[in-house]
């Protein structure tokens, strides 16, 4: 094999760090946006996860859950969407007026369905 | 020549009220400006530099003291107009105290007013003694010391920007354009001024729309170490050591962030002024969904208030910067004379 500056320095991008937005599951998406339509006004700002009870604690972030959700990554929104408790300071925070604590309750369903077939 | 004689009242006297009243008065045209405060000048007077130049405030305002100097030119100060209507050929103007001024063409110039900070309880200003707005430090570059209340030179400090702005809690979806560039420009002036205190801006997104603007963006990392974090900041608070705390996202670490710090300068947006908003009410003039006032049209109508007789001039209409305002006073103008002209 010839040797070339790719194969050389490893200059390939590895399919698992892509957002492979061609082949993303939009149903969750989908699902969101229609239980809680003020979804799609988020500008991430990050003002939810500045003053997230649970993001004090855990990993949770609203604002990148919110992201992947739009970006079709399912993955990682299945342990997410388990560590917020609903408090709702993020609703008292949000300058887009986006129901915060919908859109979670919603992300959440849209994981059971999708694992029930029901998406 | 029979139009040279005719009367315009402008209503308000800061950058737009006097680019207009002085331009008309220097064609010849009779002018009385109303301004609601002792003396014209506007929410110049407040500052003590102008982005992107940091050129100072009072050049500014020595050049419109002589612009407004002028025979035609009758300024009537501590007085607000009430109410425009037409009447006969011209314009009746209702002014505060009773007094009527019959005006052949009116220029409406009655600007913003700055977010009042307190609304946004979750930023502490007037709770905590160093949560203090952006006109509040352009008093503390005019009085020459940046000190927090007890004297003290401050070691850090923090730039939060879209207090009042972008933010649907207080009624605002709308962006104020200008405190962007503000913010980094008394950014710079804190570290010319205080070469050890350590500057953070907190920002949703970096508008840098002007001229000039985004290259003193880079200026403020590339030569005064300014610090920018992208995030809304959601609260202050202070410690048990009596520091400010912020708390904030760090987005693009995705973590939130705290941070102590020694002053908290909140950034405060436009708003539509309540003397403007009377006077449109009082006189059938249409506002948009952003309270400022709406012209027929926004792109080749953006001076017609749809009342014969009746301009807009400047920040009544729209958040704005001093080079727009004074272009869209000039074209203000050229709108009344077209108006005056075809009578």
């Amino acid at each position: 094999m010839r040797v070339t500056q790719s194969n050389k320095f490893g200059f390939t991008i590895n399919r698992s760090r892509l957002i492979d937005y061609d082949s993303s599951d939009r149903k969750v998406r989908e699902y969101v946006t229609l239980r809680e339509p003020s979804f799609r006004l988020c500008f991430a700002c990050g003002g939810c996860t500045a003053t997230c009870t649970a993001g004090q604690h855990t990993s949770f972030n609203l604002r990148r859950m919110n992201t992947f959700i739009r970006r079709g990554e399912i993955e990682p929104l299945r342990e997410e969407v388990k560590r917020c408790m609903l408090c709702g300071k993020c609703l008292l925070v949000c300058p887009r007026g986006v129901n915060t604590r919908n859109v979670v309750a919603a992300a959440a369903e849209a994981i059971v369905k999708l694992e029930r077939n029901e998406l | 020549m029979k139009t040279m004689s005719a009367h315009i009242v402008v209503a308000g006297g800061g950058v737009a009220g006097m680019e207009a009243a002085g331009t008309l008065a220097g064609m010849g045209y009779r002018v009385t400006m109303i301004e609601k405060d002792d003396a014209p000048g506007g929410h110049l007077l407040q500052w003590h530099a102008l982005f992107p130049d940091r050129r100072p405030a009072d050049e500014v305002i020595s050049h419109f003291r002589k612009h407004t100097e002028h025979p035609n030119l009758r300024i009537i100060t501590g007085t607000t107009v009430e109410k425009v209507r037409n009447h006969g050929s011209g314009v009746l103007v209702s002014l505060s105290g009773g007094a009527e001024e019959q005006a052949d063409a009116v220029i409406v110039a009655t600007g913003f007013e700055l977010f009042d900070a307190h609304r946004k309880e979750e930023y502490g200003y007037g709770i905590y003694d160093n949560v203090i707005t952006s006109a509040d430090l352009e008093a503390m570059f005019n009085r020459g010391l940046v000190a927090k209340a007890d004297g003290s030179v401050p070691s850090r400090i923090g730039l939060v920007h879209c207090v009042g702005s972008r933010d649907e809690k207080v009624n605002n979806n709308h962006c104020s354009k200008v405190c962007c560039v503000t913010a980094v420009k008394q950014a710079i002036e804190i570290r010319k001024m205080l070469p050890s205190c350590e500057v953070f801006c907190f920002y949703m997104d970096m508008r840098m729309y002007g001229p000039y603007y985004e290259e003193l963006y880079r200026e403020s990392q590339e030569y005064h170490n300014v610090n920018f974090i992208r995030g809304k900041v959601s609260e202050a608070s202070v410690n048990i050591n009596n520091r400010l705390v912020i708390k904030v996202e760090d987005t693009l670490a995705g973590r939130p962030l705290k941070m102590e710090l020694d002053i908290i300068v909140l950034m405060v947006g436009m708003e539509m002024a309540g003397a403007g908003m009377r006077l449109a009410e009082a006189s059938g003039m249409k506002r948009g969904i952003n309270r400022f006032l709406e012209s027929t049209d926004h792109h080749y109508g953006n001076n017609l208030s749809g009342l014969r007789g009746v301009f807009y001039a400047g920040t009544c209409t729209a958040p704005m910067n001093i080079t727009d305002t004074i272009s869209h006073a000039r074209a203000a103008v050229t709108e009344t004379v077209k108006y005056l002209n075809s009578r």
